[in-house]
């Protein structure tokens, strides 16, 4: 069966874009093919920073040809209802249509065979649709064209494209089509520099073989594995590692169409700079990787660059003219970092006065003294000593008014670390200085010192309540402060580190600190933990746990500790992996049903303790008995924080409930008994109300 | 190169060479040679030949060096590549014409950057000026991993779209200069290639402006006169614009380029207060906008004038 080749050769592609960019074409091509009948064995897409390409392989050569059946008019139907059938199928006349029996009668059908067509029509057809249409993140318009509208927008001007269709035997047809000018073919181009002239290409393999020979790796996966090896081996020649970076590997590849790993060095004064910031230096600005000595594991003086060209002087120019741009971007950031060395951080803050933190939340300044004052009253919360975290909230800010910081925004905190040892500061207050930031995200390091944690739910904590104060609070997928990221944070804080504290009471003194009231003051501390269960929802949905069970546990209301309503949510999701759980929920949701009804029905609720003198069956009574034993000792063990006691203690229902339903008719045609066995499954429901609000449970 | 080029001349041997040959290639290519224009811009695409010309239906090929000035990257003449006045060197092609990067590439060869030896790369970066209300996508442009040119590919000036789509190259040329000539401190380039006595250096020519203007846009320039000149460039840009419209009607336009000289000083006037330190950050972002409105302003104006397209 035929293959297609798709080749669209444009300029520069930015490296980000390469790999979403193959993977859509892979995608609409082959969706778009399927939808035309044309079901194919296989598919795959490549990009190098000046192509996307795409290869089709086992396509049928013609579309299967469609039948279809269609229901006409009843036999002996008026002439006209005839007519407009025969014209909707093509028909002559009716000696072509079938007759089909049902039970209303006789009915014509006709055949309609719509021939398939060829495969290379249709693409002809898609492939322009699919150009046109394509979803690039950011795309442009250029040349003489640009001037009309209805112009071509591609992610950089695009020059040339090959589509080419046939089976691997024969010489393969071009798959006709013209957009915006650019017809296609069988042409395309070599290595920009190396080999730019124009290369006549049948089908992918040898497409991709000559391209290989002029100097191109389409693959990028080839080509990561070609930076990746060699820079390691190049580097263990010389008793040096490379330090690995898989983003920096990915950018890399996609600025390159023919890797040319070298490696080159810089003056060994600049390794007094921490590492992190010579790293940065060379992977941000120069997207180079950093070694290390092999023995050390510090960086030593080495950088690998990834050249797109075989120099015709080995490289030697190259290799010079980057280590000329390294060198004075490292003694620009040697030069900031010995500045910064000589304020005391403490010195910096007066800045802070003038900076806005935001319109309405006031001045940096300002809101360091609210995460002061918030990390004091915490920290004995969290068994930090108060004086540190204090000082830790103080100091954890100056390093964002640093050179070093400014020129690379992600080394902040860290940096921020670096100066306060240099100042002499406490271990722990330096920790905090970059740990407060943490986690960054689900799969960030949660801190346990508690100087850093007291520090980082002050600064999450402030930045959610100052937010909340503004009605600034994320919609949809905005949330321009990441303040979704930072309710998680807490939560981790708070659960990995088994922490003990009232949200609400947290939330309510940081709203205390802050300049902006509320018009509803009173409400936003239980917005605010409303927003907390939502985090905690999706944060267990995003490890495969139970999200509802979060609102059994919050729909018990008053639940502001944390640490104890994920401990509880995960008692009870072990509960209900139990059989007793799964009989007993079934039970209780019975239960509620039955009243639920009921209760509309006479519009009333059924609350109060019920008569014991009415029960009238053993199975009541034992009941009775069970749901008072079993309160009893639920609400004791959640008192000593022992869910898993709890929900054994739940277990004991299980049975006494089966047993009611069994045996008892609730709707007794005694109206007193009615209501009073009524009352005795609502108490089913307030019992189990001690764990949990079960009936806020998924089936 | 051009190898009858007495030596003096060379791109790699002297300043002025360097840019004459740029001027020399971009002429062969059919773009007038323009000269700066006479006021202080931020960057060569301030100058009308670029922001208006960008606009309209005209084909327009042309390519100036512009000195720039930027207040704020002044080092007192004592850092080795940063300068408050330096030179752009820009070009501008409208529409882009298909083969501009090749274009490009033979430039740098004319200026002695041979791509047999050099890693010369397009590394994606998207260009936008706030204070202009443009944007277009390009690159900068990489030589042995040093940025030596900005490729940009205008699609909006002046909150217009660009119809047909202009180029626009940009060429930093004492960085370029400094690579071709082998030197680590912009003030050791040599300007007019000549050796002994007769040697003129960057540092002789443009060292004393840069300690003076330094001071001056840090220390002195004053402030009160500057907020004074802004509200009087933005008042006058406001005026000439109204005037401009001919009978009243809104038109045809008389007057853009004087408009659009006053949103030129109104932005260079923000860049020195910005540089002394006087414009709070929520303040930056209404200055930002106000030259903004005047540059839309004006390039409304263009597209309503003769030479801007209008029928």
């Amino acid at each position: 069966m035929p293959d297609l080749l798709l080749e669209l050769f444009s300029e520069e592609i930015p490296a980000r874009m390469q790999a979403k960019a193959a993977d859509d074409l892979r995608r609409m091509v082959t969706d778009k093919l399927v939808a035309e009948g044309l079901v194919y064995e296989g598919a795959k897409a490549f990009s190098t920073p000046r192509r996307l390409a795409l290869t089709v392989h086992g396509i049928p050569a013609r579309q299967p040809d469609l039948k279809t059946e269609r229901r006409g008019p009843k036999v002996g139907a008026p002439d006209a209802a005839v007519q407009g059938f025969l014209k909707a199928t093509g028909l002559k006349s009716l000696d072509e249509a079938k007759i089909q029996r049902d039970p209303k009668g006789d009915f014509y059908i006709g055949l309609i065979e719509k021939p398939g067509r060829d495969a290379i029509d249709v693409l002809a057809e898609i492939l322009p649709v699919i150009i046109r249409t394509f979803p690039w993140p950011k795309s442009m318009r250029w040349g003489a064209r640009s001037g009309k509208p209805g112009s071509l927008s591609w992610v950089r001007p695009l020059h040339a494209i090959v589509a080419t269709f046939g089976p691997e035997t024969e010489e393969p047809d071009v798959v006709k089509f013209e957009i915006d000018g650019i017809e296609t073919g069988q042409t395309t181009y070599g290595h920009r520099f190396m080999a730019p002239a124009a290369i006549n290409v049948r089908r992918f393999e040898d497409y991709e073989a000559k391209l290989k020979a002029a100097k191109v790796i389409l693959d990028p996966q080839a080509r990561k594995d070609i930076i990746f090896a060699d820079a390691k081996e190049l580097t263990f020649a010389q008793g040096f590692e490379l330090v690995e970076d898989q983003v920096l590997l990915d950018e890399v590849s996609g600025l390159v169409e023919w890797p040319v790993v070298m490696m080159g060095s810089f003056e060994a004064e600049y390794l007094a700079i921490p590492e992190e910031v010579i790293r940065a230096t060379i992977r941000n600005n120069q997207k180079c990787f950093v070694v290390r000595d092999a023995k050390t594991g510090k960086l030593t003086n080495k950088f690998v660059l990834t050249a797109n060209i075989e120099a015709a002087d080995g490289g030697k120019t190259i290799v010079s003219g980057n280590e000329r741009v390294i060198r004075p971007r490292l003694s620009d950031a040697k030069f900031f970092y010995e500045t910064d060395l000589k304020t005391k951080l403490e010195d910096r803050l007066p800045k802070f006065e003038q900076i806005v933190f935001h319109e309405k939340l006031g001045t940096q300044a300002a809101r360091i003294k609210r995460i002061e004052r918030l990390a004091a009253e915490i920290a004995p919360l969290v068994g930090a000593d108060v004086a540190k975290a204090t000082r830790a909230a103080h100091l954890a800010k100056a390093d964002l008014l640093t050179e070093v910081v400014g020129e690379f925004p992600e080394v902040q905190g860290l940096m921020g670390k670096y100066y306060a040892l240099a100042q002499g500061e406490d271990a722990s207050v330096a920790a905090a200085c970059e740990e407060h930031y943490k986690p960054q995200g689900p799969a960030d390091r949660v801190p346990t010192d508690p100087v850093s944690v007291a520090v980082a739910l002050a600064d999450k904590l402030d930045t959610l309540v100052g937010f909340w104060a503004i009605d600034e609070k994320p919609t949809g997928s905005k949330d321009p402060y990441a303040l979704r990221r930072a309710a998680l944070g807490v939560i981790r804080l708070i659960a990995e580190n088994a922490l003990r504290l009232s949200l609400m009471k947290v939330a309510a003194s940081a709203l205390a600190g802050l300049s902006v009231k509320p018009a509803d003051a009173s409400k936003l501390p239980s917005d605010l933990l409303a927003f907390f269960a939502d985090r905690l929802k999706v944060q267990l949905r995003e490890q495969g746990a139970r999200h509802d069970l979060v609102d059994a546990v919050f729909a018990l209301g008053g639940q502001d500790d944390l640490l104890m309503i994920v401990r509880r949510v995960e008692a009870l999701g072990k509960f209900l992996e139990t059989d007793d759980g799964k009989n007993l929920l079934a039970g209780i949701k019975r239960a509620s049903n039955i009243l639920g009804i009921e209760e509309k029905k006479d519009k009333r609720s059924f609350d109060g303790a019920p008569d014991a003198a009415l029960y009238g069956l053993g199975e009541e009574k034992a009941l009775a008995k069970a749901i008072g034993e079993v309160q009893a000792e639920a609400s004791a063990a959640v008192a000593k924080e022992d869910f898993a006691a709890a929900m054994s203690a739940m277990a004991k229902l299980r049975s006494p409930v089966d047993a009611f339903f069994d045996k008892v008719r609730v709707n007794d045609d005694d109206p007193k008994v009615r209501e009073n066995r009524l009352k005795l499954l609502n108490e089913i429901r307030s019992a189990t109300r001690a764990v949990a609000d079960f009936s806020k449970i998924q089936d | 190169m051009d190898a009858s080029l007495p030596a003096h001349m060379r791109p790699e041997r002297s300043f002025q060479g360097f840019i004459l040959a740029l001027q020399r290639f971009w002429a062969e290519q059919g773009c007038v040679i323009l000269q700066p224009y006479d006021m202080e811009m931020g960057a060569g695409t301030f100058h009308p030949a670029t922001t208006l010309r960008a606009l309209g239906p005209k084909p327009w090929n042309a390519a100036y060096v512009q000195p720039s000035r930027r207040p704020k990257d002044g080092r007192y003449g004592e850092n080795p590549n940063r300068m408050q006045h330096y030179y752009q060197f820009q070009v501008i092609m409208k529409p882009s014409p298909p083969n501009l990067q090749e274009l490009y590439l033979k430039s740098l060869a004319a200026i002695g950057i041979d791509s047999a030896v050099h890693d010369i790369r397009f590394v994606e970066d998207d260009w936008e000026s706030p204070t202009l209300g443009a944007w277009g996508l390009g690159w900068e442009c990489w030589c042995d991993g040093m940025e030596v040119s900005q490729f940009t590919y205008f699609q909006q000036v002046a909150g217009f779209e660009c119809a047909p789509v202009a180029g626009e190259l940009t060429y930093g040329l004492e960085r370029l200069a400094m690579y071709v000539q082998g030197v680590d401190r912009v003030y050791d380039l040599n300007f007019n290639g000549r050796d002994g006595d007769a040697k003129v250096t960057y540092g002789d020519v443009f060292l004393q402006a840069e300690r003076e203007y330094s001071k001056h846009n840090f220390e002195v320039a004053d402030t009160a006169m500057l907020f004074e000149q802004f509200k009087m460039a933005e008042g006058a840009c406001r005026k000439y614009l109204e005037a401009g419209w001919k009978d009243g009607k809104r038109e045809a336009h008389l007057m853009a380029l004087p408009a659009y000289d006053q949103c030129i000083k109104a932005s260079h006037v923000f860049n020195l207060l910005d540089a002394r330190g006087v414009i709070s950050v929520t303040e930056r972002q209404s200055y930002i906008l106000r030259v903004r409105e005047l540059a839309k302003a004006c390039g409304e104006a263009w597209i309503h004038t003769e030479a801007g397209g209008a029928a």
